[in-house]
């Protein structure tokens, strides 16, 4: 096999500067319409920081504490913007401890840039100070990786990384650069690009596929549809509500689908998967036809896959071809675009409504509400519940704000109570389900919608895993509204332990720091609540604040989270209690 | 309509399989097929890699031991690799295929009489080196006429063996470079092209 080189030699040459590799860099990111840049650096991407100095107009950068953390405020800044996040790392540690956030946003399919600093050249393979072989480590969580050793691939490999990242099913992209190439100067030019010949990200609508799902569409007595990510990562939201309105079709969305349809809509029944609503995951074995659009069928989603569904004629719209039948085998796969395949399914498919049918959820509905929901959302004794916090910061942001959640029991109840009336609002970990991703995830998307209200709700365990962001949010001073849910568990994996391990609560109990100090340490406004009256003005005053503000909420210590698809059971059994 | 609950359990029957990947050629690409395998536990029964007669681009010649369900399946993750432009599955009639053989043994024990070259002629195979020392057989053919002749060998002192990976040619009409055009001049990935 060849060494690595990019097609750089045939290429037309317009008109050029002389610049360093480093510079080059920022030029190409400026012309990727980059503006906020989230890192750390080190001896090895040294030259692209001392670069950044002169660029700090054009390119904001944050410094945050840890570099998980600048991949993961690089997500959230790409998951309320629609662009790609962009993240800086050096070599060896900085560049291992991307690992995390390039698995997350391989998996939950998030547009990123990581660019790292690496030993020079001639140092590679030698076990040089801080030298680490990150393209070898990070391929099996990236979408694409290059490893640039002249300055003179850097543009090609930029605008590459960029194409790649946010075309097709996104996904985060590593462009390691050594340090010589860095200093290296050499005659810049750039073009950006637009097509790779071994890649086709946008498959063509094929029109039968559309007419046969239009069909089954159209004959069927109990249509349900279930909303994923893709919908939003392909700005469908608008076509999803005229298609479902025309067919009277009822939605369901993934935990990673969640605020691309208002909560508030008619036909939105509720949240799918393993503690999602009781509706949407009993019906799912009872509908007729299911209609998947931009989900990939996720165990956490699914159950029991050989108990899921098997009644339906299942259409699945879905961009990347690997997620076809990969869990759930399709009777229609539309290969295709949400978006497109919308549009072109909304002129074929007939006006109807399905008012029984949507009953049936509706029944579900006020059987999950009397048995669940209620007592959650307005208890009336005992300690602050989770739901009802929750709540309340719904009704008091109208839904409007943009929630970021963390993992584990704290994440299902958001998911589950927060009425999203707003799209894009919704960053959460869905696939990897990584803790710790909310603190840094919330600073990169206020830095992406910095006239929106975002939340960052947190349990204790995962906000002492990127607690150090504090430090980023204060240096930076990141309008985030941080709710830390503190039942001194790790309460998902306690739950888990209450109902199938006998109630062996190995390792999950937390023994806390004062957060009030630490956060007062960080400059940060704080309050902790305990009692239940106090509740509603701690939010009032914690909302209100101007800058960052952390607010503590001492819940139920044993509190479970309801409904629940127990592992490997279907979704028909889905318990209530 | 096309129906898929059918009864047919053909999919789920573990048989060989060979797959064609062509890619760009480009360091790393090698490590990103393997990783695919590798997280799946599937092993690798032979692997060639060699340069086309397009220039940059390179084949992968895969065998392994799968059911139909799950090597298309990892088949559709291969092709989304950026640099991978085609990845193709084949069952055994659906390709001419070979595997090269030699055999070192030792120069003497041709002088025991014809035994030796008559193995060599019965069995296809040629003489391609001739040392002070050892002789080079070298034979041509199916993994199981390559063993048989290293069994027969074997009595004889044979010094060593080593065995290619498979080179396999598709029963279809496509030309590389035809599919690489095809692949340029593409504005989608419509191009899953299955009898390549």
């Amino acid at each position: 096999m060849n060494t690595p080189t990019l097609e750089v030699a045939n290429k037309p040459k317009k008109a050029s500067i002389k610049v360093s590799g480093a510079e080059a860099v920022l030029l190409c990111l400026i012309e990727e319409g980059v503006d906020v840049i989230f890192g750390y650096p080190g001896g090895a991407i040294m030259p692209i920081y001392d670069a950044l100095y002169g660029y700090t107009d054009r390119l904001e950068h944050i410094l945050t504490r840890h570099e998980q953390g600048a991949t993961h405020a690089a997500q959230g800044y790409a998951r309320v913007t629609g662009r790609t996040g962009v993240c800086f790392a050096t070599s060896g540690p900085g560049a291992t401890n991307l690992i995390t956030g390039l698995a997350d946003a391989q998996i939950d399919s998030t547009p990123m840039v990581a660019i790292t600093g690496q030993v020079p050249s001639h140092l590679l393979g030698t076990d040089a100070f801080q030298e680490t072989d990150v393209v070898g480590i990070s391929m099996p969580v990236t979408k694409w990786n290059y490893q640039v050793t002249k300055a003179e691939e850097i543009p090609e490999a930029i605008a590459r990384a960029f194409y790649i990242a946010g075309s097709g099913r996104p996904g985060p992209v590593l462009i390691d650069i050594t340090k010589d190439a860095q200093f290296q100067e050499f005659e810049y030019t750039y073009e950006k690009c637009t097509k790779i010949r071994s890649y086709h990200p946008y498959p063509e609508l094929e029109n039968d596929k559309v007419a046969e799902a239009a069909q089954l569409i159209n004959e069927a007595k109990k249509p349900f549809i279930l909303v994923g990510q893709g919908v939003l990562l392909s700005g469908a939201q608008k076509e999803l509500l005229t298609f479902a309105e025309k067919a009277g079709i009822p939605m369901a969305s993934t935990l990673m689908g969640l605020s691309a349809v208002p909560v508030s809509h008619p036909l939105y029944v509720g949240y799918l998967g393993m503690h999602g609503n009781y509706g949407p995951n009993v019906k799912t074995n009872e509908c007729d036809v299911l209609i998947a659009i931009g989900m990939r069928f996720d165990d956490r989603v699914t159950g029991d896959l050989k108990r899921y569904a098997t009644q339906a004629k299942v259409i699945h719209i879905e961009i990347d071809p690997s997620e076809i039948d990969k869990n759930v085998k399709t009777t229609v796969a539309i290969n295709a675009d949400a978006k497109q395949a919308l549009i072109s399914l909304i002129k074929q498919t007939e006006t109807n409504s399905h008012q029984e049918w949507l009953q049936e959820f509706r029944d579900c509905d006020k059987m999950e509400d009397e048995k669940v929901i209620h007592a959650e959302k307005f208890p009336e004794s005992g300690q602050i519940r989770m739901a009802e916090v929750i709540r309340m910061i719904s009704d008091k942001t109208e839904g409007k704000a943009i929630l970021v959640t963390d993992v584990g029991q704290h994440q299902m109840v958001a998911s589950r109570y927060y009425e999203f009336e707003s799209t894009d609002a919704n960053v959460t970990s869905g696939g990897l389900g990584t803790m710790g991703f909310s603190l840094p995830a919330a600073m990169g998307a206020k830095m992406g919608c910095q006239d929106k209200t975002v939340v960052a709700v947190i349990g204790d365990g995962g906000f002492q895993m990127t607690i150090q962001e504090l430090g980023t949010i204060f240096q930076s001073n990141i309008a985030v509204k941080i709710l830390v849910l503190n039942n001194n568990f790790l309460g998902m994996v306690r739950q888990w332990q209450q109902l199938f391990h006998d109630k062996r609560y190995s390792f999950t109990e937390l023994t806390n720091p004062n957060f009030q100090k630490i956060a007062e340490g960080y400059g940060i406004h704080t309050n902790k609540i305990t009692e239940r009256p106090d509740l509603d003005a701690a939010i009032n005053t914690w909302l209100a604040e101007e800058g960052p503000s952390l607010l503590e909420v001492v819940v139920e210590k044993e509190e479970n989270v309801f409904p629940m698809v127990p592992s490997g059971a279907s979704v028909s059994d889905i318990r209530l209690e | 309509m096309s129906t898929i609950y059918s009864e047919d359990h053909s999919d789920k029957v573990e048989k060989e399989f060979t797959l064609s990947v062509l890619t760009e050629d480009k360091a790393g690409l090698l490590n990103h097929i393997t990783i695919i395998f590798n997280r799946r536990k599937i092993n690798i029964t032979s692997l060639n890699v060699s340069t086309t007669e397009v220039a940059g681009v390179s084949r992968f010649t895969i065998v392994l031991t799968s059911t139909r369900e799950r090597i298309e399946k990892v088949v559709k993750q291969i092709r989304k690799l950026i640099d991978v432009l085609g990845a193709f599955v084949y069952d055994e009639n659906e390709i001419y295929y070979q595997e090269i053989a030699l055999y070192k043994v030792p120069t003497q024990v041709f002088l025991n009489g014809n035994k030796i070259e008559d193995l060599v002629r019965n069995n296809g195979a040629r003489i391609l080196v001739i040392e002070k020392d050892h002789i080079i057989i070298e034979k041509t053919g199916h993994k199981k006429d390559t063993h048989d002749l290293y069994k027969k060998l074997e009595p004889h002192g044979l010094l060593e063996f080593v065995r290619s990976g498979r080179v396999a040619i598709s029963k279809s009409k496509r030309k590389t470079e035809a599919f690489i055009k095809q692949l340029e001049d593409a504005e989608s990935n419509v191009l899953s092209i299955k009898e390549f």
